[in-house]
């Protein structure tokens, strides 16, 4: 009788792990293109619009040329999105069953949002040469409302899973009743969705001016590329004190509405005042090994005052508390400490370009901004972990856990071993394409774009 | 009309325009797929491809929207086909994955090869996911998919008419596509390939008639409250899509081409509504019906609201993206 009881629940255990693995992964894969797709129109449209308004054809080429590759990074991104909506029923049916009318109805706005940017994006990167080059250039502002709008609506329903509420439960469990505005605007959007959108537009600009960072140092420094380095990164420098200021304000809000979380990625045990800001080190039950420590500065950063009280897991029951602190606290501290590297590059650029109206000279300065498109994916996953993982065991805080919510159905592991496999295919596929779309542009020189973009009845209007 | 009414309508609405727009990009890459090695196949590929390029992601977001709607409105629903039907669902998805990839990719390379491979992916997957949609829907129809959920994992699709109906969803694609591309070919000049399509587009004809006839017997021994509804409150639109679909044929024939998109479309058209009148008013037939799966009012109301700011904002996009596209403002040569 044992033995019979004891078999599915591991069964169903495994299925909890393989199907979160499984999630993780394929948002990770994800966020990255979703980014991309986010803050890819207003990196693009500032180019063209330098392109019209000067008359600047180094402008203009690289706004066609990062269309072009908008062409591939976005059709990937549906894809993969469409994969996510897939699994929230296949992996999560429990919960899509129960909680579908509730945590829906943000996606039912998404599903706007979405149409718009397909539909612009094809009228904006098929339409080059045949509209007039302002009608063109606006054709291109739907998508940056569009990506502004669907970054909304999914980072709002994930909040909503964190701080839930706008809903009533019947004895068994059931959605009976919805509100619909206190669903979307649960308290946790407030932070998050500007966290992520700033996120999404730092990831892209990094990113986007990474490539040119590489290009440069290989010798490639003519006007082409140090445009294409400075539109992209002044964008993700703006954005990345503004995060900072975002990160921070969040940090609070968790600490106040989901402080196991915030216990478990601070290494905070016993409650009280004074609490010591951990940096780096392995968490355990008995406090933090191997971190530097800093007296109080938890508690000040919390209520801005050492006398703060912040929450330890003590004071969580034992089934609630989050799995992996260390993993939650070293994501914490690398998303945090990627973001202030990111500051002081953006500090550097500043003074360079206060100094010199010109890039930092030093290869020191190219080589940082190589590495920082790659830095600020991974500061990205990190924050994912500490917002996905740090709500575990709950799928909806306080309401569903986890394994509620997972599928019953068998194979989970293999699919997710056909999933990494069919994700290393697309992703190598991707950057293959991209790579050899660069390589044929560096063949054809700039003469191939040379000539205006525009139709030749639009070519006048287009200055 | 209830509220939750309402919503099943959006939802047939969504499926109509997915079934129409997303299964006849499918459909070109059936066409894709059978038209031969490089040499042959180059200029009906070139065809598929410039007519394609522009608006399959558009037509793609037609899928989300279906899903989306399902979840929010009929969470219960959701669920239950997700637990049940969870094998012909990940292999659509996979699908999904390697026609959009494969078709984005294709037209970004430039090696034979490359194209190839990356073609293959494309065109194959374009059979691949409408045959597993089609299952999906053929197993709903057919009763099995219990309102709980958790239904058997192959008994539930492996029938004759969950994979008739996957027949039937490439065969109407394929009908599909080859009628737009008759009218494509047409109006870009391509009297050649107005011809090749015309052709393709007969067989496909007869083809999906001969699947839908036989679904008919299928519906009789699998799905006996879905048939005796069709011929019954549903036997005005069945009969709809016997005249299109006739009156298609006979232009093909006589080589008419005004008027054979939208009798086309409305021969396909019909069938969806005739099955939806038929399950009526159930969602999964004849375990849950509409009034018991749906979620509470206001989320009704949410998401008839967002469906009232789509017809006004999404839907005029997308007859300006059709319409740009179709004069070919917006394509490829506009890259």
């Amino acid at each position: 009788m044992l033995g019979l009881d004891a078999l599915p629940l591991a069964a169903s255990e495994s299925n909890l792990l393989a199907a979160r693995e499984l999630m993780a992964f394929t948002l990770a894969f994800h966020i990255v293109l979703a980014s991309i797709g986010v803050a890819f129109p207003a990196i693009v449209l500032t180019a063209n619009y330098i392109g019209l308004r000067r008359q600047d054809p180094d402008a203009m080429r690289l706004a066609r040329r990062w269309s072009k590759v908008a062409a591939v990074t976005f059709a990937t991104g549906a894809v993969t999105g469409t994969v996510l909506s897939f699994e929230f029923g296949l992996l999560w049916p429990e919960f899509m069953a129960r909680f579908g009318d509730a945590f829906g109805i943000a996606f039912a706005i998404e599903g706007l949002f979405f149409f718009t940017e397909a539909i612009f994006l094809a009228i904006y990167i098929y339409g080059w040469k045949r509209l007039g080059g302002w009608a063109h250039f606006w054709s291109g502002v739907p998508m940056l409302v569009a990506g502004f709008g669907g970054a909304f609506s999914v980072v709002t329903a994930n909040a909503w899973m964190n701080t839930p509420q706008g809903f009533e439960l019947d004895a068994a469990g059931r959605v009976v009743d919805t509100a619909p505005f206190q669903v979307l605007f649960s308290p946790a959007w407030s932070y998050e969705v500007p966290h992520m959108i700033l996120a999404a537009y730092m990831v892209a600009g990094f990113l986007f001016a990474s490539v040119y960072a590489v290009g440069m140092l290989r010798g490639r420094r003519d006007r082409h590329h140090r445009l294409g380095l400075l539109i992209p990164l002044t964008i993700a420098c703006l954005a990345t004190p503004l995060q900072i200021f975002w990160g921070d304000l969040a940090a609070r809000e968790v600490a106040d509405h989901q402080p196991a979380k915030f216990a478990a990625f601070e290494c905070i045990q016993e409650t009280g005042p004074d609490q010591t800001e951990y940096l780096g080190g392995i968490c355990t039950d008995d406090g933090v090994k191997g971190a530097i420590g800093i007296p109080g500065l938890d508690s000040l950063l919390v209520g801005f005052s050492t006398d703060t009280v912040v929450t330890g897991l003590e004071d969580i029951p034992a089934d609630e508390r989050p799995p992996a602190n260390t993993l939650l606290h070293l994501s914490f501290d690398t998303m945090v400490g990627i973001g202030f590297a990111l500051l002081a590059l953006g500090a550097w650029l500043a003074f360079g370009w206060w100094r010199r109206r010109d890039i930092p000279a030093t290869p020191w300065f190219l080589r940082a901004v190589a590495v920082s498109g790659a830095a600020a994916v991974v500061a990205l996953w990190c924050g994912w972990i500490v917002t996905e993982v740090g709500r575990q065991p709950w799928i909806v805080q306080g309401f569903m856990r986890t394994e509620e919510a997972v599928t019953e159905a068998e194979g989970i592991w293999f699919a997710f071993a056909g999933v990494m496999l069919l994700y290393a295919a697309l992703g190598t596929t991707a950057i293959l394409v991209i790579r050899g779309m660069t390589k044929r542009w560096r063949e054809q020189g700039e003469s191939d774009e040379s000539e205006t973009p525009y139709a030749p009845s639009a070519g006048g209007r287009a200055g | 009309m209830s509220k939750a009414d309402a919503c099943a309508v959006i939802l047939w609405v969504g499926a109509t325009m997915y079934a129409i727009f997303g299964g006849a990009d499918f459909g070109g890459g059936f066409w894709d797929l059978f038209s031969g090695d490089a040499e042959r196949g180059r200029r009906p590929r070139a065809r598929i491809q410039r007519s394609l390029t522009p608006v399959w992601e558009a037509n793609h977001v037609w899928l989300i929207f279906i899903l989306v709607v399902l979840w929010t409105a009929f969470p219960e629903a959701f669920g239950a086909i997700m637990s049940t039907l969870y094998v012909p669902l990940s292999l659509a998805a996979l699908g999904i994955v390697l026609r959009g990839a494969g078709f984005a990719f294709r037209k970004s390379v430039e090696s034979l090869p490359a194209q190839r491979a990356l073609g293959a992916c494309f065109a194959v997957s374009s059979l691949m996911t409408p045959f597993f949609m089609g299952a999906v829907v053929g197993a709903i129809a057919a009763g099995n998919v219990p309102a709980e959920g958790n239904g058997p994992a192959f008994s539930s699709w492996l029938e004759p008419l969950p994979l008739l109906t996957g027949a039937m969803f490439v065969a109407s694609g394929a009908y599909l596509a080859a009628i737009f591309l008759v009218a494509d070919s047409r109006r870009a000049g391509e009297g050649e390939m107005e011809k090749y399509f015309a052709r393709r587009a007969l067989w496909a004809a007869g083809v999906a008639g001969v699947f839908a006839v036989a679904g008919i017997f299928a519906l009789h021994s699998d799905a006996r409250y879905i048939f005796d509804r069709l011929v019954a409150e549903g036997l005005p639109l069945v009969i709809l899509s016997a005249i299109c679909g006739t009156a298609v044929l006979a232009m093909l024939l006589r080589g008419l081409r005004r008027g054979l998109r939208p009798l086309a479309i409305v021969a396909v058209a019909a069938v969806i509504w005739g099955w939806g009148v038929a399950q009526f008013p159930y969602l999964l037939p004849t375990s849950l019906d509409i009034s018991t799966a749906a979620a509470p009012d206001p989320t009704l109301v949410s998401v008839l609201v967002v469906f009232c700011i789509a017809a006004v904002t999404i839907l005029p996009a997308l007859a300006l993206l059709y319409s740009l596209a179709q004069r070919d403002i917006v394509g490829e040569s506009g890259e």
